[in-house]
């Protein structure tokens, strides 16, 4: 036993320099991910910025209580909820199509300038994006001047004052900005399918949505299933940046997301360990609904990310 | 691949499809050449109203203002110096634990994974970071931009699997030669691996460029304000700068402010646009190594 503990100690001391490149990785977590980890528990205290955390009483789930009696709390929990449903049910499938799509292009050089162009937006900041759809959207900006020109408007409307048209900014604006970036995946997916499959279903007479259906759908089936886990767990998140930018005091009713309580409430208003405790409770049910995620999709697909 | 392309004709299924793809590219491409145009507006004429396809009446007016804009400009120093020193200290850092980790007889190796892996899963998220951020003194220092984004697992991921590929017999050799670690993994190692440094470069600028939020979080001062923030609070709460006040006072109305706005976000995003065309292969790359992994 004691020999073996020496060889191991000699080993270890033989691979300092391995080990001197990995320990301050190991640090840097320890700090910037557990240390935070660790003052979640900050969620039962009154903790105060000022004072060391031991000096803060326990107060158990004073704060738990309190906003699960909050309106504010449970209206954001419904605008998270609203707008991730509706990037779920109506944005999910657009990078799909587009990726099916794009596929039938057969001019390659169209094809790669086309899918270049669609993920420029991708890396423009949400700062930039975002001062872009305000003015599109206020007073004389591109979304008035189309609508009137078409007909479906007679007089300006201040789409982003008004909550109710909120979620469907963000719906749309997100398409717009993402759809190329999202569809990457996809397309490389249909890229690694056998032509010969294709070639198999034309010779047996397959038309193009067939083919599309049977061939090119099944075979990306478990990339869809995988995105689709990570898009249903990550249903209690909201695209912060976005809804930062695209927020305002009018519209705030609708635009104000879980993330955007949490801030509001632990950075603005400065109740730490209240927001803690609303952290706390939303890491747990996204950790589940994960879980779940992946359990239902292994059950009906077979396709699971573990 | 076997190449079987018999003429097809061109039926109302391609041309539809084509149209479609062309209407995607307008879509996307719009927005960035509405920004360009109304840049390049004359504030006077811009008091007219908002441009659609090209600009009235061509002016320089509107740059002249942001470029003589000390503030602005000094938030684009900012925003150049965290793109630079960030991204070097993040490829670097995140390079050599990736390396270090990648050896299958590093003792602990086991634990050392756990432990990165469990920081995938769980995370203190918004307040307890922010209060760490405090009590390590990084409230309202420009280090909050870099020692929080010098690590992430995602990037440390990509270049473990890339090591992979390079062969054992290179390393082996240079141990033979009497190499230490730290000479194998900077002679022979990052030279080999210069495709996923790249990758992972430009993913961490363009992180860097963009990124407005950790400003509003963590900034109080004026003068460490990047780029994007000061645009931030220019376009969402609309707060204007001294200078700009001084241009708008001249032009005397609500909307001259507005082809300053397009200019400033113009000289924002000149970059990623200039260095775009060149650099988008690699990016597509980085995420197809990070989808194959995940």
């Amino acid at each position: 036993m004691f020999q073996h503990k020496t060889g191991a100690i000699k080993l270890f001391t033989r691979q300092w320099q391995l080990q001197s490149m990995v320990i301050p990785g190991i640090v840097w977590m320890l700090i910037f991910c557990y240390i935070p980890m660790f003052w979640l528990i900050i969620a039962f205290m009154d903790y105060s910025i000022a004072k060391p955390m031991l000096q803060s009483p326990f107060v158990g789930l004073k704060h738990f209580e309190d906003f699960m009696t909050d309106d504010r709390f449970w209206r954001s929990i419904r605008n998270t909820l609203g707008m991730s449903s509706i990037k779920l049910i109506l944005g999910f499938p657009i990078p799909i199509f587009f990726a099916l799509m794009l596929n039938e292009i057969r001019n390659i050089r169209f094809k790669r300038t086309v899918q270049t162009i669609s993920y420029l937006p991708h890396f423009i900041a949400w700062t930039i994006f975002g001062g872009i759809m305000l003015n599109w959207l206020g007073e004389g900006g591109v979304i008035n001047q189309l609508m009137m020109a078409l007909g479906l408007q007679d007089r300006e409307i201040l789409f982003n004052s008004e909550p109710k048209y909120f979620w469907w900014i963000t719906y749309f604006s997100d398409t717009l900005k993402e759809t190329g970036w999202s569809a990457i995946i996809y397309i490389a997916a249909i890229a690694g399918i056998d032509p010969g499959l294709y070639e198999a279903a034309e010779l047996d007479g397959a038309n193009r949505w067939q083919r599309m259906w049977h061939i090119t759908i099944q075979s990306i089936r478990p990339t869809i299933a995988i995105l689709f886990i990570l898009a249903v767990s990550g249903i209690l998140g909201s695209n912060f940046e976005q809804i930062f930018m695209l927020k305002n005091n009018m519209n705030l009713r609708m635009a104000e997301s879980l993330d955007l309580y949490i801030y509001n409430m632990g950075l603005v208003s400065g109740r730490h360990s209240f927001s803690t405790a609303v952290l706390f409770v939303r890491s747990i049910v996204a950790l589940g609904l994960l879980f779940l995620a992946n359990y239902t999709s292994k059950k009906l697909t077979g396709d699971s990310i573990f | 691949m076997v190449k079987r392309r018999r003429f097809r004709r061109i039926g109302i299924f391609e041309v539809c499809n084509a149209l479609l793809m062309l209407a995607v590219c307008f879509i996307t491409l719009y927005p960035m050449w509405f920004v360009f145009i109304n840049s390049f507006n004359a504030p006077e004429q811009a008091l007219l109203g908002t441009v659609n396809w090209f600009p009235k009446e061509f002016s320089l007016a509107s740059y002249s203002v942001v470029f003589n804009d000390k503030t602005l400009m000094n938030g684009f120093y900012i925003t150049t110096m965290r793109t630079v020193i960030g991204t070097a200290v993040h490829v670097l850092f995140t390079a050599v634990v990736a390396y270090g980790l990648s050896k299958s007889h590093l003792i602990g190796r086991k634990l050392y994974l756990k432990i990165a892996l469990i920081t995938m899963l769980f995370s203190g998220g918004l307040i307890p970071t922010f209060i760490l951020m405090t009590k390590l003194g990084l409230y309202d220092n420009f280090l909050v931009f870099i020692i929080p984004a010098m690590y992430t697992f995602f990037n440390m991921v990509i270049f473990m699997s890339f090591y992979r590929t390079i062969p054992e017999s290179l390393e082996e050799s240079a141990k033979v030669d009497g190499a230490s670690d730290y000479g194998v993994l900077f002679r022979i190692v990052l030279p080999n691996s210069m495709a996923v440094i790249a990758t992972i470069s430009l993913f961490s600028a363009v992180y860097h460029w963009n990124d407005y939020y950790q400003g509003v979080l963590y900034i109080r001062s004026q003068d460490i304000l990047p780029m994007q923030t000061m645009l931030y609070k220019i376009i969402a709460e609309n707060s204007m700068s001294a200078i700009q006040q001084q241009a708008m006072a001249q032009f005397g109305a609500r909307l001259p402010g507005n082809s300053i706005k397009f200019a400033s976000m113009m000289v924002a995003t000149l970059p990623i646009l200039l260095f775009y065309p060149f650099i988008q292969r690699y990016l597509v790359k980085g995420v197809m190594i990070g989808a194959i992994k995940g």
